[in-house]
């Protein structure tokens, strides 16, 4: 199930094209967000047949491309996940997702309350007061790149363009990733592809 | 007094509230309606959960109860906005963290372009892959 970080309108365009077999949801209001601790797309989430997560969020891309720039092989993450679709991986250790889970912090929902105020306000009309909390909220969480670049275009920004590049690359220059891909190949749900 | 609104994930109640300051305060009774706690004498009470009310006497007072402290003393995210009228209370760190850690993939029911809505729960039997994406 893919599940759009939009509102309807911005993602349909994408999903009318890809004409997909599978559910294309909408998460307007940031719900999926918020209970999954949702930073950066695209974000993917592993679950069994029991309902339990069996790999935490990762970064995977369906193109070469965007897997270099998010530093991990996509044709690894593939070769994994057909693995563990095909049955042919054993259930990862808990400890062991645990470790690769980031858990949201009170900061983190801080953030979170006050770009769902600053969203509110652009409903309203209130553009400039909305962009306050949308400020707010990337002070609070730096990483949290669903709010710092996914809130570009209600300030008028360019999510594409060169603010969206100045901000990754201070980010990259104080010494963080961008995208923090989950190891492939170990035993977290993905099969060693060697 | 003024039309204040207080959000949530899923609901806005709009209160009658004192903002001055810089402070938002909401009588008590307002606040039972709009998030469900009232005020007894052992504090703020939600079904069986009672928060004391702190003895400094910052938090009610007889303009009512200021929403930023109430919403720090039940421990919920809060973003308040004396100017703008308007406040959002989120969910907690430790609420979110608690589900996630037990590894059993929070339920969720979001809708699809047009409008249907599709449940985690509706896959239950089969493996899914979530893939959250976005146009910016």
């Amino acid at each position: 199930m893919t599940i759009a970080i939009d509102a309807a309108e911005a993602a349909r365009p994408w999903i009318e094209r890809a004409q997909p077999t599978h559910p294309s949801l909408i998460d307007g209001a940031h719900l999926f967000v918020d209970r999954y601790a949702i930073v950066n797309v695209p974000t993917v989430i592993w679950i069994d047949e029991g309902g339990r997560i069996v790999r935490p969020n990762d970064v995977a891309f369906t193109t070469e491309r965007g897997g270099e720039y998010a530093g991990v092989s996509t044709a690894a993450q593939m070769a994994g996940l057909r693995a563990w679709v095909r049955g042919a991986v054993p259930p990862p250790d808990p400890a062991a997702l645990r470790a690769l889970q980031r858990l949201p912090s009170d900061a983190d929902q801080q953030a979170r309350a006050h770009v769902a105020l600053g969203r509110w306000l652009f409903d309203q009309g209130r553009a400039q007061a909305s962009a306050r909390h949308f400020e707010r909220g990337g002070e609070l969480a730096p990483h949290d790149f669903v709010i710092r670049r996914g809130t570009m275009p209600l300030r008028g920004m360019d999510p594409f363009g060169e603010d969206f590049r100045t901000m990754a690359q201070a980010w990259r220059d104080a010494g963080h990733r961008y995208y923090e891909p989950l190891p492939v190949g170990d035993t977290v749900g993905g099969a060693d592809p060697g | 007094m003024t039309t204040f609104t207080i959000l949530e994930e899923s609901s806005a109640t709009t209160v009658d509230a004192h903002v001055a300051d810089g402070r938002v305060r909401v009588p008590a009774l307002e606040l039972e309606r709009a998030l469900g706690w009232e005020l007894q004498p052992e504090g703020f009470c939600a079904g069986t959960v009672c928060y004391p009310v702190p003895r400094d006497g910052e938090i009610v007072t007889d303009d009512g109860v200021d929403l930023a402290a109430f919403a720090a003393l039940i421990g919920r995210p809060a973003a308040v906005d004396a100017v703008e009228r308007a406040a959002f209370l989120g969910t907690p760190a430790q609420e979110r963290a608690f589900a996630l850690g037990s590894l059993v993939a929070p339920a969720f029911t979001l809708p699809d372009l047009e409008g249907r809505a599709h449940s985690l729960a509706d896959w239950r039997g089969r493996k899914v892959l979530l893939a959250a994406w976005a146009s910016w």
